[in-house]
Order: C-alpha cells, then structure tokens, then sequence
C-alpha cells in the first residue's frame, strides 16, 4: 500500500497512516488492540463449545442436538416436578385429602392458603378484584351473601363447574326470564314490581306506587324463584332481595333494567383450566375471605 | 434546449420523470375512488397530491431555465449538490422534535392512563408504533441521508449522481413517512414490530430505496480518490441490507388493490423468525451500520485528527455485518421457536461484541491527541459521549442475549431501557452531533448561533437519559423478579396486577427523563434555527460552498 | 502486512464491495431461516388446529389494528413461573395461522395466549370498554369507541383468499361462505338466544368444533404433569373437520416447503463441500497458519 512507501506519520502518535486521504481525514495503520483480539477469540472459542454442548446448528433433516441434549421443554418439567415435590414435603398431599378435613390440619391449611391466595390473584382477581370485594355484577367475596351457597363444598362446585360456562356440562344454570323485553310484564308492571322490590329491603318507593299491584306480580312472576318473602334461592342462584346486597345496584332504574333484560353473569368453570388441587385451595380460601358459612 | 426565450424545453429527463409521475397520480385517484377505507383513500389522495406537485415542480424548473445537466465542478472544485442534504437536515430536526414528543406522551399514558382518552386515534397501541417509527424512521432516516449524501460527495470529491434523483429520494422518503405515520393513527398497521407500514407504503419505500441505492453507488464511482472512504462502506452496508430486510420481512398478500390491509405470506414461527431477522437488524444496520458511517467521518473530522485504525475498521466491519445477521433469535429466547435457532442467536450476539466495540474503540480512540478539545467543544463532547453510550449499548446487548438473563429481562422494561440507551445515547447524540456540525457547514456560517446552548442541551438531555435508563432499569429488573418470585411454601408471590401497580412511580421517572430530552431537543431546533437565519456567515475564502470560492 | 493490501480490492471496486457484503449478510439469514421450512420438527404434530373463523379472523384484524402487540404477548414460554401463571407453554403449531404472527415483545399486560374463556364474554366486553372498572390498577386504555364501529365484512371473502394464497388451508366452500358465516357467528339465529351462545354454537358446520376427546391427544405427552391440560389446550381447540396436519398443508406450503428443502440441502451441501476443500487443501496450510496470527502482528 501506499501508504508504507511514503511513510506518512501523524506527529502526535508516531503512527504510520495508510496515506490515503478523504476531505481532510487520513487513517492510522495502528495494530488491533490485543486485549480487543483476545477477547474476540475467546467469544468465539466459547460459542464452539456451547454448540458442542447445546442444539446448535441445522442440518438436513434435523439439527445438531448437543452433548447433554438440552430442551427448554424439558428443563420446564424438571422444575415442576420438583415445585411439586417441593409442595408436597411440607404436608400431607392436597390431592387426596377431604375438602373438609383441610381445616383442621394447620399445615394442610396454611399451604391451602398460600396456594389458594396465589392462584387468586391471576385467576379470580380481575373480576372480584384482589381484596375479593367484586363490583358490580361481579360479587362481594367477603360478605356472607351467597347466590349458590357459600358452604366449603359450595364454593368448590361453583369453582370447578362455573355458573353458565360455556363449556361445562354441570355447570350451574338458571335463567330468569327477561320480563320486559320477551312482553311477559308491560312497562308499568316492570316498574311496579321494581318497587316491590325496592320495598322489600327497606328503601323507598316512587310516589304513585301501588303496594298490592307489586305484591300480585311478585307473587305472581317472581316468588317461584325468589321466594314468598324474596328470600332466595341457593339452589336455583336466585339471589336474596330482601338484603342489602345486590349484584347489579338496588336503584329504581337498576332493578327496572334487571327485570326487563334479566341478568345472567357467567362464572367461567375452572376445572378446565386449573388442575384440583389448585381449585381445592381458591376454594379453602375464598371460604376463608370472610362470608364463607 | 434553446435559452432565447428564457425558458427552455424539458430535457429527456425530466420528461420521464414528469410521465412516472402524472401515472403515479393517475393511479393513485382511480385506487382512492374504489378505496374500501377511507384512511386509504386519503393515503391515495396524498400520493395523487404529491405526484402532482412533481409535475408542477419540475416544468417551473423548465421554465425557470434551471441548468438542465449543472456543472460537475467550478472553478476545478466540486460543485457538490447540497440542496437535499439541507432538506433532509431540517426534516431530521423536525420529525426529531415530533418523535421525542411523542414518546413522552405515551410514556405518559403508562404512567396515567387517562391520557389515552380512550378515543382511537391516539391511544398507546396506534401511538407506540407512531413514536418508534418517528424517530427511527423519520428522525434517524432523514439524519442518515442527510449525512450519507453530504459525505458520499465530500469523501468523493464528487458531485451527488444525478439532478432530480436525490431529490426524489430525500422528498419521497419523507413521503413514506407522513403515510406511514397518519396510517398508524387511522388504524392501518400490518402489526409487525418496526415494520408497521403496509403493503402500499412498503412498495413505494422501496421504490425510494433504490433510487437511494443508485445515487450513492453512482456518486462513489465518480470519486477522485481510488480508495473508498469506511464511512462509505458502512452506508452502502446499511442500504443494501435494509433493502434484503424490508423485501424479506413486508413479503404481503394485498386483500385487494383497494384495500391497506394484507397478511404476511410467512406465518407463526417462520414469521417470527423472519421479524426479529429483520427487526434485529434494523437496529444493526440502521441504526448502527448507517450511524456508524456518521461516527467515521464527523468524529474525525470535528476532532480534526486522523482515525485511529484502519486495521480495526476493516476487522470491525467485516465482522459486524457477518455476526448481526445472525443475532435475531435471541428476540425469541424460550419462545415457541427451536431451541437450535436459539442457540445460535445467542453465541452469535455474544460474538458480535468485540466487533461493536471495534467501532467503539475507533471512535474513542481517534480523539487521543485531541482530549482537550472535549473542555472546549461542546459538539465534538456529544459525539463522543455518543460513542459511549454505544459502547455501553453493546456490552448490555449481548449480556441480554445470554438465555438466562433473558429469561428475566424479556417482556420487561430492562429491554426498554436497553433500547433507550442505544436509542437516547448512541444515535441522538451521533444524530444530534453530526447536525451541530452539518448546518454551519451547509448554510456557511461561521459556527452555530450559541455554543453555550448546545452545552445546556447536552447536559439536560444526558441527566434525562441517566434517569430515563435507570428507571427502567430498575423497572425492569423489578418485574421480572416479581413474576418469578416464589413463596416459601412454593406457590407465585405476585399476581400480575400487582407487579404493574409497582411499576408507577418508575414510568413518572421515566417520564421525567424523557421529558428533559425533549426539552434538550427544543433548545437545538431553536439553535439551529437562529444558525440559519441570523448566524454570521462565513468568510467568502473559507467558505464551503465552490460556488463563492475565487479561483486559486 | 501483505494481507492487509488485499483488502484494497473491496475499497477500489465498488461492486466487489457490494458483492461482499450480500455474502455476508446472507448466510446468517439462510442458515437460520431456511431450515425452519424444513425441518419437521420445528411445527409439532398436533391435532385440533384450525384456521380462524371468518369473524375471528375480523377480530383479529382489531386485535392487530389497534396495536395490541404492543403491550401484549401470546407466547408462554417453558419457564416454571409462566407456565404456573398463564397456563401451558405455547407451541408453534398453535400460531402457525397467524398473519402476522403476534408473540409480542413487551408485556405491559398479562400475556394472552390462553386467555380465551378464562373471564366470562360480559367481562371482556366491560374490560375492552373501560378495564378500570373492574381493574382499578390497571393501565389499559380504555376501548368504547369498538363498540360503536360497525365491523365492515363486504370485503371478507378477500381476506379469506389472501390467507389462503398464504398457504391457510381455507377451503373453497369456505370461502364461498365467509359472510355467511361470520354473520352466523355473531348471531346463528337472529331474534334467538343471547351472543353469547351464538358463540357457543359456532359458524355452523364448517367450522364446526369435534367432539372433546379428539383434541390435543395429539400432545399429551407434551404435556407436564398436574399442569391441567384442557384448558391450556383452549387455545388448541379451534378445529375444524379437517384433520389440520401436515399432510393436509395445501399445496403452496408443500411447494413452498419442498423448494426450501431442496434448495437447503444443495446450499449447505455446497458451502460444506467448499469448506473442506480449501480447508484440506495442501497449499493453503501455511496460509491458514499466517492468517491465524494476523490480528496479532504488529505490522
């Protein structure tokens, strides 16, 4: 090159440039740094022997498997076999235990707990929210108003097989009917058992309302489910009227919606998605939030 | 081509040009009249529009007697061509300034979410892509023609190939990216990563690209020097391979000519793997190679001392291209793509270090003899911070390919944080650097209107990138801990919930720095613009411009 | 010395040079890229994977359109953590009809690859509407302007025959019917029943679900144990009545497929080839002992 014959060198480094020269800027011949080789090398030195000891490179029909024939699939199942074992030391197996019989084993219970409360957040959370408060339409965990019972074995019914899951054959089922739209109340039925309704715990009625119009039609359309006094039904998920609570608001104009479109929330069925013994342990703790009976 | 009149008629060339565009315009109203969406529609009316105003454009030069071929040089110096590269500076600027905005307003929207609005145009899913693409595309594109154009012709001692060419290239590119970026807002993404255009866009981008491909090349063949310069290496590296990546990666299947949406002819793990084969290398040849280029010639030639190794340019470059390519799958750690695949993704990443820091060390290193000027030039301090920033990018880069840091990081914000610290640090400051230079050497001015500014915008913007990269650092780090975290009895901590409520208080730090760069970026349109329009000109003798240097 | 002047044919040819780097740049892409065409075991043998319905794939469209990638996964990687939170790790073959595919980078969010069915229809709709009203940590944005646009199926046959031109084994009938049956979907019967059990029965015969015990038997042994299956395979269970395996790929896959097999196959049997011989070749041994010492020579 010719930058070694005519030997141009830059004054402050004593370096020899490659005497070539591109708008003002000239180019040092300096050598590679070692340590910058060595390194390199040694990057590519490493690489060879993770490719001999990991799948590495692609062949014609497969691909070079590695020494300790890695999977990252594998690996996986190592590791929740071993969280499995790990759970299973600390107590008797969750699996075949009695549901009721959990309570009374200190270890069982604090390992259903801990189970319960894990598989809660990602899972149960976003409808009934962390605290298990629920919102509207999505109900309180924490109070001791249950619409298909709040008994351990209750709760983990209602876990395994959802309320109207879709894809649950013994899923909870029941479906009032949509007074309003399907015609079977007129509009001035629906909003005076609507007041009924209202009446029934202990809020105040609309001016003009007719106390034994409502009493006939919720004798007539709502007692079969709900109950002469609108009491409830567990069986039936036909919720109590005459308390406080109520999963879609207690409003005039709430209680008018229901009735007219009717409310059919849907609790997806977990035995699909969750193994047993995780539902077990949401349902010791969901007991254990503060309404279960 | 009489000049009596005062006008004359239009050469070949500009016939052809004239006919390229009243088709595209033709075209582009015939698809808009039978567009099944209105945002394409308007796409189409913008085409239609711009094809338009070329034809208008190009019969006023006619008629303004613009010199049809203008002299290759004057006086016996090149009469380079610097019309586009001013243009492409003051896009830079501009898009630069848009791009960081809006970056701090979807950081925003993550830190209180009822600044999405909840209305469609410019909640965070439209607005993300939006803000990548604006500062990759729209501020690095344009920073990277800019400077490509001026140092292809400087190094070359050469007039930029061809007349309405470069210009094509610099407008149609911006082009590209007002449709890219309104596509964007009204909902019209092909959902890949970096790679958002649609098929239409894609098509005209590449259109642009060639044309940028044929201008470079045909400007380094009228180059006086035999040699070619390494800066001009990493360009035509970074154009020829973006060029492979967007045919491979937007490879599309129109639903019909008069509709934006396609699907992508690859599907499930083999698009994945063509994605980050090529969204790894955006950023390896875009937003590296490509800046790269700026690093070997404004380093240099701001510091005025020779590159440090010619050696470790040719070592540097020739390894970089080779293992980039290769590094893609480390984007897919653990993913549902073989674990082979994985492997080399990784060793490959691993390998690319020395070759990155090969650039790092030539870029640093070219200063000895020069540290000084560090106290004093606050221009020449951004580049070289700049070079840092790349450093740092290009250890924590393939730390973060290792699988079972990746394991942690990925899906978090530590890769945010890793992206900002490219992004912010390396091609900012490179960008921010070459434009300090470009624009008193483009418009001949003694030097900028305030140093004192560019020092303010260095300093703010470097503490918003500190608090910028940390929060996300720890941000990330955090989450990642936390989705893993086990109790004592072996059961998750943490629901998801939780680990995004902890996020908060990091995404209003993040917010905050970002914040500031965007402040930095305001005090330098503001510099750049007193430059231009009230900086002190530069003596006649010394003045870049051929045209008003007397004869020697 | 002598060696660095060779590098002199790059930096005076421009078409070398540019030759050069393509060379580089290809190799890398192919070796990764091209073996997962044709290697079998890049896709898993799994039964019960379908194309999308029409109206999934218009969701999906919203899904992509409004950028939901962005803060999203739908990639469950095999790690203990995942698996545990959002259920079984994702297989390749789940996405191998996602135009684009849309893993994700970024979870800002949970991830969703088997989110389908975990919260009831009511709770999504709700959610996509205004998500802190029942999330009140949450940092989504808000949605309702979906359920105000009307979702535009005139050109849906199209979109059909783009995947299918995309080797998605849509049938001709089924294209035929695309509106028909993304109509169905939303409501089988209008006047009758509630959406939600319109989507319960399907887009009628054609993408009719099989019966439960044909499903994901295909990947039970993938399968860790007490990781419950079923519902990890909710994702699986989009079937139709084709037996969607390999064999039933369309032809353009097979092509396509069969062309990166050949094509494979003589690169790498060409590159190999090269390699060993100038690696074994007698004269370049002295070359290839210099060349090692190259970086370290001082001059």
């Amino acid at each position: 090159m010719a930058g070694h014959t005519t030997e141009d060198r830059d004054h402050i480094t004593g370096t020899a440039t490659t005497g070539h020269e591109w708008d003002g800027i000239k180019e040092l011949n300096t050598p590679l740094p070692r340590w910058w080789v060595n390194i390199f090398y040694a990057t590519i030195l490493w690489s060879f022997g993770y490719w001999v000891v990991y799948p590495s490179w692609p062949l014609v029909s497969s691909h070079l498997t590695g020494v300790i024939a890695y999977s990252s699939r594998a690996e996986v199942a190592v590791e929740l076999d071993a969280l499995k074992a790990k759970r299973a030391a600390q107590a008797a197996d969750l699996g075949k235990v009695e549901l009721a019989a959990i309570k009374s084993d200190p270890k069982l219970l604090s390992l259903a707990m801990a189970q319960g409360k894990a598989a809660f957040g990602d899972n149960c959370a976003p409808c009934h929210g962390l605290g298990g408060a629920g919102s509207k339409g999505y109900p309180n965990l924490n109070d001791d108003d249950w619409l298909w019972g709040g008994s351990l074995g209750e709760i983990h019914t209602t876990l395994q097989n959802g309320i109207r899951s879709s894809n649950d054959d013994k899923t909870r089922i029941s479906a009032m009917p949509a007074f309003g739209r399907d015609g079977i109340l007129k509009k001035d039925e629906v909003r005076t058992v609507a007041n009924f309704v209202r009446a029934l715990s202990g809020q105040p009625v609309e001016a003009g309302y007719n106390a034994a119009a409502g009493a006939k039609l919720f004798a007539d359309n709502c007692a079969a489910c709900h109950g002469d006094k609108g009491l409830g039904n567990k069986e039936l998920g036909s919720p109590n009227l005459a308390d406080a609570i109520t999963l879609y608001g207690s409003g005039i104009e709430d209680i008018v919606e229901t009735v007219t479109n009717a409310r059919a929330g849907v609790m997806p069925a977990w035995n699909a998605r969750l193994d047993a013994v995780t539902i077990k342990s949401l349902a010791v703790y969901v007991h254990s939030l503060g309404g279960g009976k | 081509m009489s000049i009596q009149n005062g006008y004359r008629s239009m050469s070949a060339n500009e016939v052809a040009w004239a006919i390229a565009a009243v088709a595209l315009t033709l075209l582009t109203l015939f698809i808009a009249s039978k567009a099944t969406d209105p945002g394409y529609a308007f796409h189409m009316y913008v085409f239609a529009l711009a094809g338009l105003a070329s034809v208008i454009v190009i019969a006023k030069r006619a008629a303004a007697n613009v010199p049809v071929n203008p002299p290759q040089e004057i006086d016996g110096k090149p009469n380079y061509n610097m019309g586009p590269v001013k243009f492409a500076t003051i896009a830079s600027v501009f898009w630069g300034v848009a791009g960081f905005l809006v970056g701090l307003i979807i950081a925003l929207q993550l830190a209180y979410p009822v600044l999405n609005f909840d209305f469609a145009w410019i909640q965070f899913g439209r607005l993300r892509p939006l803000h990548t693409s604006a500062v990759i595309f729209a501020f690095g594109g344009n920073v990277l023609l800019a400077t490509s154009f001026y140092v292809v012709q400087r190094t070359c001692h050469a007039r930029l190939a061809g007349d309405i060419a470069p210009w094509f290239v610099v407008l149609g590119y911006n082009l590209f990216i007002v449709v890219a970026g309104t596509g964007y807002l009204l909902g019209i993404t092909q959902g890949k990563e970096y790679a958002e255009p649609e098929w239409y866009a894609d098509l005209w981008l590449t259109i642009v690209w060639v044309a940028y491909l044929l201008v470079f090349l045909v400007t380094l063949w009228k180059r006086k020097e035999p040699h070619i310069y390494v800066a001009n290496w990493f360009t035509l590296a970074f154009i020829v391979t973006i060029a492979v990546l967007h045919l491979g990666n937007n490879a599309t299947i129109p639903v019909s000519i008069f509709s934006p949406k396609s699907y992508i002819v690859w599907s499930g793990v083999q698009d994945a793997m063509f994605q980050w084969w090529y969204g790894h290398n955006a950023v390896g040849f875009f937003l590296t190679a490509g800046f790269l280029a700026i690093m070997y010639y404004f380093v240099p030639k701001r510091a005025n001392r020779p590159v440090y190794s010619y050696r470790l340019s040719i070592i540097h470059f020739w390894a970089l291209i080779f293992l980039y390519i290769w590094a893609g799958p480390h984007h897919l750690h653990y993913t549902a793509l073989p674990d082979w695949a994985q492997t080399l993704g990784m060793t490959f990443s691993i390998m690319l270090w020395m070759p990155s820091w090969g650039g790092m060390i030539n870029g640093l290193m070219t200063l000895s003899g020069a540290w000084d000027k560090l106290r004093t030039d606050p221009v020449l301090r951004m580049l070289v911070v700049s070079v840092a920033f790349y450093g740092m990018s290009t250890f924590e880069g393939p730390m973060m390919s290792i699988k079972a840091v990746n394991s942690l990081s990925h899906y978090t914000d530590w890769t945010v944080g890793h992206v900002h610290s490219g992004a912010l640090g390396w091609v900012g400051f490179v960008s921010f650097g070459a434009i300090y230079c470009l624009v008193p050497w483009l418009w001949n001015k003694k030097g900028l209107w305030s140093d004192k500014l560019v020092n303010w915008h260095f300093w703010i913007a470097t503490l918003g990138i500190v608090l910028y990269i940390s929060a996300m650092w720890v941000a990330g780090i955090m989450q990642g801990l936390m989705w893993r975290a086990y109790t004592s009895l072996g059961f998750l901590e943490y629901s998801f919930i939780e680990t995004v409520d902890a996020m908060h208080p990091f995404y209003v730090i993040r917010a905050l720095g970002g914040a500031m760069f965007v402040v930095g970026s305001l005090i330098m349109a503001f510099n750049i613009y007193k430059t231009i329009v009230s900086g002190e000109a530069e003596e006649p003798a010394k003045a870049a411009r051929p045209a008003l240097v007397p004869a020697e | 010395m002598s060696l660095w002047n060779k590098h002199a044919i790059f930096e005076k040819n421009s078409i070398i040079l540019i030759i050069g780097i393509i060379v580089m740049i290809s190799i890398g892409g192919l070796v990764e890229i091209a073996p997962l065409f044709y290697l079998r075991s890049t896709i898993e043998q799994v039964k019960g994977v379908r194309p999308y319905t029409p109206l999934e794939l218009a969701g999906r469209h919203i899904y992509v359109r409004e950028g939901c990638y962005n803060c999203h996964s739908q990639m469950v990687r095999p790690l203990r953590d995942e698996v545990e939170r959002y259920g079984h790790y994702s297989l390749a073959a789940e996405s191998m009809f996602d135009k684009p595919f849309q893993w994700g980078s970024k979870r800002t969010g949970p991830d969703l690859a088997r989110v389908g069915g975990k919260y009831s229809d009511e709770w999504q709709l709700q959610h996509l509407v205004n998500p802190r009203t029942l999330v009140p940590q949450s940092i989504m944005p808000g949605y309702p302007f979906l359920s105000k646009n009307e979702l535009d199926t005139a050109d849906i046959v199209n979109h059909l025959k783009a995947n299918r031109i995309g080797a998605v084994p849509y049938t001709d009938e089924m294209i035929a019917n695309a509106a028909k049956d993304l109509k169905a979907q939303v409501n089988p019967e209008p006047g009758r029943g509630r959406p939600r059990e319109a989507l319960r029965q399907g887009a009628g015969p054609r993408f009719r679900r099989q019966p439960a015990e044909d499903l994901g038997s295909g990947c039970a042994d993938r399968l860790s144990p007490g990781s419950g299956h079923d519902g990890r395979f909710q994702g699986l269970r989009r079937q139709s009545q084709l037996p969607l395996r390999r064999g039933a790929m369309t032809e353009t896959y097979a092509l396509l497929a069969g062309i990166a097999q050949q094509f494979g196959v003589v690169f790498f049997m060409a590159i190999f080839l090269g390699v060993v011989a100038y690696a074994i070749w007698p004269k370049n041994r002295e070359k290839f002992n210099s060349a090692a010492e190259i970086p370290l020579k001082e001059d």
